[in-house]
């Protein structure tokens, strides 16, 4: 179905090539997942399937990409509509039209389908994604998940035989991907159709795929194979991938359920061992919420949130999407100011200080981490921070040093990766030495090793002191780094406790280890792992 | 007679219908500067808007565009009973201390007399316009503006879809700017000034491109552009046609708009100039095997909206070229009648109520 031969992709302004000698087959009817760190071409090698590289982004392609006995050489993008439908990273910028069902047709009529084919088309794709109800929706009152699918409804329209999807789950809560991975199997079972997608969330994925392609950066090949094979010796694994390595389960396994099945004998073993405990240490208080509302116009965001945050602590904050979540986080940094109760940062009311007072004691790192960014290289960044701040100059380029090694003062801070980008950020708002450190969705685009080292950085933020909340999505990070967990939903914290409990308590955000050993505390691979050497230890 | 024919059948009324309608209420208001009229028409849209407006979120804006045309009355009523030396009347209202001006900026004023025929004739004017800006406030109610750029003839198709990622793309802009700014303040920073300007422009600037250069490979991949082999003989030619048709048209507009040009400006000018749009939009329409999901069908309710509204602007038109006086207000101190035969006219417009089909909930 997509055959790969032998193909080399240059750009114009990167002295090495981004694909090197690719050799792959993707037959009919398969699930294929692509993975690999960022920046290591996988967007490249999605975009070649369709043509959009190098038609629309330029470069040079050896070597021939064939699709359906088409080669992308000399069909352009547009050629190749009814055949490979592409999905890009951001749905809502890819849209054409402001309505569901308009949406939807849209690429229909570009290819001059019939006007009554179309119109049963467009209500098979409804009923196929769940949609029937949106059909007259604007598309800017949908949810993230709604809108992911109706991206992928609106590709397949055009009945395509190949779906390409690029990081379709990444900026989703858990239930929504849920929606659009289940939406997925089916296209797959159903139709029929070749699934291409590319995901960082491998935890959500993984045990859906027929075929894994690992994409290993400028260098190194690559390679595909079963994903049982791939996952063996992978770099980035899942947490149930981690826990099958460790326990040299074989056949390795791919989902919670199959883990299960074999971990009989480890849960036994974890039973009788001492609960792990976290080593948080409660300071002072930091910040103190009191019976907080938040209204924008007629709509409540939050009704009634009393929550006090002490120092040397890490909590995450969890929920779906709309939530409530960020409007906590803007509260806390004066972004917002509520209509009722009242919030106090080290005794300041954060609305009414001054910016350049607030920042000394809380700094927000916003969902997109570059919005902080404005300059063009990162010294003149790092520069006027310690500006702005008022700080001896230097302090942020030694922060950025310490932080993110290997980060050159000339670089331009678009040009760094996501997971970079990230921590510059983060170090700018860290100059004013804020008490309190607020990331709001900070794994959003990161790989598996940006994410370990976010873990480390904000294990570090705990061990100065700093009070740090984070806002996520990402269950298996909050499981690595949290002490607290709280549960937003409709505007009030409807859970509060300690890691352990409140996440092996809910359904939807209970990590992977957390599942597999059901009903144990145990929350990631590394707990595990600790608590089998202390076994052997203490056997020994 | 199909269903669609029927006025008792609820649907979404094709937008073009309705536009044409208030065009024609409003081309009626141009000739008009008796307030009684003007508020006969004001009437009439509103009445309609209240009968079969949209239950999206356009359905409102008849009342935020009646609250600027009151704005536009005030305005003009200060500016020009206050400030213009000229349009003074005999009737002293006040006599306000005055500022001498230099000789310069003779014809205004500062303080001094105030007249009823200046405040008269002021809102008089302020109205007409302030109704104007209603008719088209009462299409936007009616009818939902992004289907309207839908159901433009293929040549404009381009153009049409434009004008749709236009309309999404500002409002995203716009937030952008918001958490750019936001994201100032979380630096310590209060946007400022010049410099504030360029803390704030590249991101938002960055963030804009970025997605522009997303749309268009989401656009190619989704076959755009695919289904025209229009050549290009044709589409200059084309281009040619609508530019001197529109030409045309605003000549002719003028013409009937102002008595006081040519004769030959008016009505030929512009049925050729309406001929050679047409000519130009099907030419360049030819070659397109695009098709239209669910294209709204003109039917004779669209047939019934459309003429009223044209029947309200021939038959203004008609009453002011034989008796002016019966639609314009000439002198201000005297409160002009008025005429039945006008008020019957204008009242045509008020057909739609019950001609046009009923919306659908729920769908735009």
């Amino acid at each position: 179905m997509i055959w790969f031969k032998d193909v080399s992709v240059t750009y114009p302004d990167s002295g090495h090539p981004t694909l090197e000698h690719v050799n792959i087959r993707i037959d009919e009817g398969q699930l294929a997942l692509v993975v690999g760190p960022t920046g290591s071409g996988k967007s490249t090698f999605l975009k070649a399937i369709n043509g959009l590289v190098p038609h629309f982004t330029g470069g040079s392609l050896t070597g021939h990409v064939v699709v359906d006995d088409r080669d992308t050489a000399t069909n352009r993008p547009r050629d190749l509509a009814d055949v490979v439908g592409y999905v890009g990273q951001d749905p809502v910028a890819g849209f054409v039209t402001d309505a569901v069902e308009d949406e939807l047709a849209y690429s229909m009529e570009s290819l001059g389908i019939a006007p009554s084919t179309m119109r049963r088309r467009v209500e098979e794709t409804l009923d196929l994604l769940g949609l029937a109800d949106l059909r007259h929706r604007p598309l800017s009152k949908l949810s993230g998940g709604e809108r992911q699918r109706v991206a992928i409804g609106s590709v397949l329209t055009a009945q395509p035989r190949i779906l390409v999807l690029d990081e379709p789950t990444s900026a989703l809560d858990p239930q929504a991907a849920e929606e659009v991975l289940a939406g997925l199997q089916r296209l797959v079972h159903d139709l029929g159709l070749t699934v291409v997608l590319a995901e960082h969330r491998l935890e959500r994925v993984i045990q859906y795929a027929d075929e894994v392609i690992r994409v290993g950066g400028p260098g190194r090949p690559v390679t595909s194979g079963a994903p049982q094979t791939m996952m063996q010796d992978s770099p980035v694994a899942p947490p149930v991938v981690g826990l099958g390595r460790l326990m040299d389960w074989s056949p390795l396994p791919l989902s919670v359920r199959d883990a299960r099945r074999q971990a009989v004998t480890l849960r036994a073993r974890l039973d009788v061992l001492p609960p792990p405990s976290r080593p948080g240490r409660a300071g002072n208080g930091v910040a103190r919420m009191e019976a907080m509302a938040v209204t924008y116009g007629s709509s409540v965001a939050l009704r009634g949130v009393d929550w006090d945050l002490t120092a040397g602590r890490v909590t995450a904050l969890m929920g779906r999407n709309g939530a409530g979540k960020s409007t906590i986080l803007k509260a806390l940094c004066g972004l917002v100011r509520p209509s009722h109760g009242r919030v106090r940062v080290d005794g300041l009311d954060p609305a009414s200080a001054s910016a350049a007072e607030v920042i000394r004691h809380v700094g927000l790192v916003p969902q997109e981490a570059g919005d902080l960014l404005f300059c063009d290289t990162v010294a003149e960044e790092c520069r006027i921070a310690d500006k702005d701040a008022h700080a001896e100059p230097g302090t942020c380029r030694r922060l950025v040093s310490r932080l993110v090694p290997g980060v050159e003062d000339s670089q331009h801070p678009r040009d760094l990766s996501e997971g970079q980008r990230l921590v510059l950020a983060l170090s700018v708002v860290l100059v004013a030495r804020p008490s309190l450190v607020l990331l709001d969705e900070p794994t959003r685009g990161l790989d598996y090793l940006a994410k370990a080292h976010l873990v480390e950085v904000l294990a570090e933020l705990r061990a100065d002191g700093h009070g740090v909340v984070v806002a996520t999505h990402d269950v298996e990070l909050a499981a690595e780094v949290a002490d607290e967990v709280v549960v937003v939903a409709e505007g009030e914290l409807v859970a509060r406790g300690p890691a352990a409990e409140v996440l092996v308590a809910s359904p939807a955000f209970a990590p992977q280890t957390a599942k597999i050993v059901a009903p144990l505390p145990y929350l990631t691979v590394s707990e595990v792992a600790a608590a089998l050497r202390r076994e052997t230890c203490g056997a020994g | 007679m199909r269903p669609v024919d029927s006025p008792r059948f609820a649907r979404t009324l094709h937008p073009g219908a309705w536009w044409l309608w208030a065009l024609g209420l409003a081309v009626a208001a141009s000739r008009i500067t008796n307030p009684l009229l003007n508020l006969v028409i004001l009437g009439v849209a509103g009445f309609v808007v209240m009968a079969r407006r949209s239950l999206s979120p356009w359905g409102n804006a008849y009342g935020a565009f009646l609250r600027l045309g009151l704005m536009i009355v005030g305005v003009r009523v200060i500016l020009q009973a206050l400030l213009s030396s000229q349009s003074q009347g005999i009737h002293v209202i006040v006599d306000l201390p005055s500022v001498p001006l230099p000789s310069w900026l003779a014809g205004l004023k500062l303080g001094g007399l105030i007249t009823w025929e200046a405040v008269l004739v002021a809102s008089y004017q302020g109205l007409q316009l302030a109704t104007i800006l209603c008719c088209i406030g009462a299409a936007n109610s009616l009818a939902n503006a992004s289907r309207l750029l839908r159901a433009v003839p293929g040549a404009l198709y381009e153009a049409g879809v434009s004008a749709v990622v236009a309309l999404t793309f500002a409002p995203q802009l716009l937030s952008d700017a918001q958490r750019v700014r936001s994201a100032q303040r979380l630096r310590g920073y209060n946007a400022k000034g010049l410099r504030g300007f360029r803390r704030m422009a590249m991101p938002v600037l960055e963030g804009g491109l970025d997605r522009s250069v997303q749309l268009a490979a989401a656009m190619d991949s989704r076959g755009y552009g695919r289904a025209t082999n229009t050549s290009a003989r044709v589409r200059r030619l084309s281009a040619a046609l609508l530019v001197v048709g529109l030409l045309a048209v605003a000549v002719g507009c003028y013409g009937i708009l102002t008595s006081s040009a040519a004769s030959w400006t008016g009505f030929p000018s512009l049925g050729l100039g309406g001929a050679a749009c047409v000519t130009g939009l099907a030419a360049g329409g030819l070659g397109t095997m695009r098709t239209r999901y669910r294209a709204s069908p003109w039917a004779l309710p669209e047939w019934a909206v459309a003429g009223s509204g044209l029947a309200v602007a021939v038959g203004v038109f008609w009453v002011a070229a034989g008796a002016s006086a019966d639609v314009q207000a000439y002198d201000p101190m005297v409160l002009p009648a008025a005429p039945l035969l006008v008020v019957g006219v204008i009242l045509l417009g008020a057909f739609p109520a019950i001609l046009a089909p009923r919306p659908v909930d729920g769908q735009p």
